[in-house]
């Protein structure tokens, strides 16, 4: 029996195609900024997956701009497969009929509109992903056959420097670049040589000096002069009952004012407790500028970042031994890799807009479809993880198994950190999490969950901290949780004396259990009290962005 | 603007105070609150009354005053607070603020 | 860097403001909150009162010198001044005008009239203004500080310049239309409100204190205002046709020479300092010797 002759290589020959097609509009690979319409017209097909970096900070938001312009007659279908929609471009192709199906991670200020165009059947979702698994599925069924990147400069050969905010490039290119695909990148400038090459000309297919500068917008910037002294009573409460009993010293910290009230009461809180060099050197976060006394007082050792943050750029290079700076001494940033080591450090802390009875957290509103971001990849147990250190072996050690259960394990520590009520009066705590409510109107498999009541170790409220890892069954989560709920309607609906019991038993810690005066939570606690502060900690190194200047 | 009045009490009158003048802390901000506390005659008991921007949460304060008062138990004293809209949080570290400051201007 | 628990104005509130810059135990508060003196009109908008409608004021001792004493709280209504709010301050400054304090000194921070209480706002500042130069005919020097967050604006800033001396930090700004306000009438390319270096170099504590808008530039410490204050006390600078007419004069010379400058690097480089855009990174003493340099030649 005959079998027809089987063809191996048909991405390669349709690479060679896209390419022939694009010979008339350039003969090298550096392309006219006018051109690029025309470009895509040629070397995109309809159905295509395309990622358009929509990265966290950064965005390719020139090209992504002229991905609109294409004529939706010539290219359409497309699937599109990035981590975020961010930009108003990035939805504007699907209003178009450019693009039809979407796989991402997060979509922050564009998420009511993404929920509208997925009512509308205009944005048909495969699904919400946190980053880690996005990146994966680069390498398994959804790698780009044209990938549209953001770069800080380039030479005339199409090597690439991404310099300090790499983010999630590298994992984008390797998969694109290594499967046939075609990577088309927009730079700031073109230089007759790059400081360092991040991604080497083999991998480019084109290149584009864009006529604006790429925007990154400073979202890791929290000014010292809006940390409230609540804030920084419950900072206080988690070096006291969690970094030190424990001993965290590889972590995460979750963007926020709460963390940020962390950072800056170590060299002074924690220094009185005597914990340099015992807590927090090592840590898997962006360069955030309320790190810089930290770093200064020597408690932090070393930082790998998944992003940059404007500003800290000159900081960054003047401190190699702390931060992951290259060669030619300007940082690379990579998002994959910080996200991996986040999911294997000891403790993640951060914030959530809502936990129910459970301890199922989630940050999803009513018509928004914001998706996850990172976050569930650093707030969840690491069951893979082997290797021990002190904090996971406790914490393993404090755990409830299931009763019959023999073999010991270890837990990384994943704390929730929330005041009871947010703005407005609006509890914290509910019942039932929006996200179920979510889970009807768009038709999804699950409720959007952003930390799950299984994997969360500690809850953090202003109340106190309640060791719900420590709780035998759900009835006594629920009572823990509802202990540290304060005045909200979930907390007044606690069973008085099943609380007092887990209090005297430790799984709830209130400040005066903790040993944590609150009078001592004042302002003057913060190493800094302005971003000014932050300016004269770093000797003039920190430059911040002009919103954030009083002088 | 909703208007709240609590009493509390009556708690036993320690001894006879020697500065019965008010004292006041906060500031009327967003989210923030001013707790005033005077002396009056009021047989013992702890009157509170509350100018609040933010309706509908009459139970969460009364709980909140209930607890204060019941550690505090000041005979004799009306506590009047104007509110922006300030959380039990917020609430309740003034509230421990303001009365540091009248034990410390009473008990001396 | 060491970290400094320095006692500042611009963290502080109003009453924590007064408490810290007179001398201890010498504050007595006219109009305190028990008094229940507050806005007639914000509870029709929904709005909560401020037992002392926002402002402190009152009489004690600064080095052991009698001075009256008035602080704006930036935290309520963004330290506006309201129908109430606007009364106390005229009623200290009439006061001033009969007592004869060594000074009267004003802790501004605000961003002008309550637009809430709008009308009566307006009239307030006529009010304050009128006892103001009633307090300076009696021979009583007004010091404004400006050292808050809020900046010292609209009708305010006007009244802050016909007072005899301002005291300046480099968070404090002072003018009178604020940077939204321009940005909205008059466009983003001609005034960028978000680009906050520039609010800075053309409202903040340095252009004021080089361009002379205000006598003294200091540290924002408790300490270093006190001593600025003192050297102020009894030393009013005569109000009359002439003293109005070299003022005229001066500020005439001041548009004509600098009148056509886009930015105050323009400013400062027509001064003679050679690097004017150093100046806003520049510490304390490294600003000083500058500006003390160029003030004299100016």
């Amino acid at each position: 029996m005959l079998l027809e002759e089987k063809i191996w290589d048909t991405l390669l020959r349709n690479k060679r195609s896209r390419l022939e097609r694009a010979s008339h509009i350039t003969s090298s690979k550096i392309v006219h900024h006018d051109d690029v319409v025309r470009l895509f017209e040629a070397v995109i097909e309809s159905g295509d997956k395309i990622c358009v970096e929509g990265n966290n900070q950064k965005h390719a938001d020139f090209l992504s701009e002229q991905l609109t312009l294409v004529d939706p007659k010539k290219i359409n279908g497309l699937h599109i497969v990035q981590s975020n929609i961010a930009l108003s471009t990035h939805l504007d192709i699907f209003e178009k009929g450019i693009a039809k199906k979407l796989d991402f991670c997060y979509s922050g200020e564009q998420g009511v509109r993404l929920g509208r165009l997925i009512k509308e059947n205009i944005v048909e979702v495969g699904a919400i992903h946190t980053y880690l698994e996005l990146y994966s599925r680069y390498f398994v069924d959804l790698t780009p056959r044209v990938s549209i990147i953001a770069a800080q400069s380039a030479d005339k050969y199409g090597n690439v420097y991404t310099g300090f905010n790499t983010e999630d490039t590298p994992p984008i290119v390797e998969a694109t670049a290594f499967k046939n695909g075609l990577v088309i990148v927009q730079v700031n400038e073109l230089v007759d040589e790059v400081p360092r090459i991040d991604i080497p000309s083999d991998w480019i297919s084109f290149v584009v000096k864009a006529p604006r500068t790429h925007y990154i917008e400073p979202i890791f910037t929290r000014d010292p002069a809006l940390i409230t002294e609540v804030q920084i009573l419950m900072a206080m409460m988690v070096i006291k009952g969690i970094y030190e009993p424990y001993g965290i010293n590889r972590l995460n910290h979750g963007i926020g004012f709460d963390t940020a009230a962390i950072e800056l009461i170590l060299p002074t809180y924690a220094e009185s407790l005597g914990l340099r060099g015992k807590i927090c050197e090592y840590m898997s976060v962006n360069p955030c500028p309320t790190l810089i006394p930290a770093i200064e007082s020597g408690f932090i050792k070393n930082i790998h970042c998944a992003g940059s943050e404007l500003g800290m750029e000159g900081y960054i290079t003047a401190r190699p031994d702390i931060f992951f700076n290259g060669p030619d001494g300007s940082m690379r940033s990579n998002r994959a890799f910080c996200q991996l080591a986040g999911h294997y450090a000891d403790l993640f802390i951060g914030s959530t807009l809502q936990i129910d009875v459970e301890g199922n957290s989630s940050t999803a509103t009513l018509n928004r479809i914001a998706g996850f971001g990172g976050a569930p990849n650093f707030g969840s147990d690491s069951r893979a993880r082997r290797h021990s250190s002190k904090a996971w072996l406790m914490a393993g050690r404090e755990s409830m198994r299931p009763e019959d259960a023999t073999m010991p394990r270890g837990r990384k520590l994943v704390v929730q950190i929330v005041e009871t009520f947010k703005e407005k009066m609006q509890p914290t705590f509910v019942e039932r999490l929006d996200a179920w409510q979510l889970m009807d109107d768009f038709k999804l498999d699950l409720p959007p969950v952003m930390v799950y009541g299984d994997d969360i170790t500690h809850l953090v409220t202003e109340e106190g901290i309640a060791h719900l890892h420590k709780c035998k069954n759900l009835l006594e989560r629920e009572q823990a949780i509802r202990g540290v709920a304060g005045y909200t309607p979930v907390g007044l609906a606690r069973n008085k004396n099943q609380v007092e019991s887990l209090i005297a038993r430790g799984i709830i810690q209130r400040p005066q259990e903790l040993g944590v005066d609150p009078r001592m939570a004042t302002r003057n606690l913060l190493a800094a009290r302005s971003i000014k502060d932050l300016v004269n900690w770093s000797d003039g190194l920190y430059k911040p962005p002009k919103r954030f200047r009083n002088w | 603007m909703e208007l709240l009045n609590y009493e509390f009490g009556p708690w036993d009158v320690v001894a006879a105070r020697k500065n019965t003048s008010a004292i006041i802390v906060g500031v009327v901000g967003s989210g923030n609150l001013e707790i005033l506390l005077e002396s009056a005659e009021l047989g013992g008991r702890t009157k509170v009354c509350i100018e609040t921007s933010v309706k509908g949460f009459s139970n969460t304060w009364e709980a909140v005053l209930r607890d204060f008062s019941d550690q505090q138990k000041f005979a004799n004293t009306v506590i009047t607070i104007n509110d922006g809209g300030a959380t039990p949080a917020v609430v309740q570290l003034r509230l421990m603020q303001a009365a540091q400051q009248w034990k410390e201007r009473h008990e001396n | 860097m060491k970290i400094e628990s320095v006692i500042g104005i611009r963290e502080s509130t109003a009453r924590e403001r007064v408490l810290a810059i007179l001398d201890s135990e010498t504050f007595t508060e006219y109009l305190p909150p028990a008094a229940r003196v507050f806005s007639p009109h914000l509870k029709s908008l929904g709005l909560p009162v401020s037992f002392d409608d926002g402002i402190v004021i009152g009489e004690g001792s600064i080095a052991g010198q009698k001075i009256f004493i008035a602080a704006q709280e930036p935290g309520f209504m963004g330290g506006a001044v309201g129908e109430v709010h606007g009364a106390k301050l005229t009623g200290l400054l009439e006061r001033a005008a009969l007592k004869k304090p060594a000074a009267v000194v004003l802790l501004f921070d605000t961003g002008g009239v309550r637009l809430h209480e709008a009308n009566a706002g307006l009239i307030a500042i006529s009010e304050i203004q009128r006892a103001m130069f009633n307090a300076r005919k009696a021979g009583v020097p007004l010091i404004v500080v400006s050292a808050g967050a809020n900046g010292v604006y609209g009708g305010i800033g006007i009244i802050s310049r016909c007072c005899d001396y301002i005291v300046i930090t480099e968070e404090g700004r002072l003018s009178v239309s604020g940077p939204e306000v321009i940005e909205s009438q008059k466009g983003v390319e001609e005034f960028d409100a978000r680009d906050r270096a520039l609010v800075w170099r053309t409202m903040g504590g340095k252009h004021r204190y080089l361009i002379g808008e205000a006598q003294m530039f200091v540290n924002d410490s408790v300490e270093d205002v006190r001593n600025a204050l003192v050297q102020y006390f009894n030393k009013p600078i005569p109000i009359n046709i002439d003293s109005v007419m070299e003022e005229h004069q001066r500020l005439g010379e001041r548009l004509s020479q600098y009148g056509k400058a886009e930015d105050a690097l323009d400013i400062w480089r027509d001064m003679g300092i050679t690097n004017p855009e150093d100046i806003p990174s520049l510490d304390f003493e490294a600003f000083m010797k500058i500006a003390n340099q160029v003030r004299k030649n100016g």
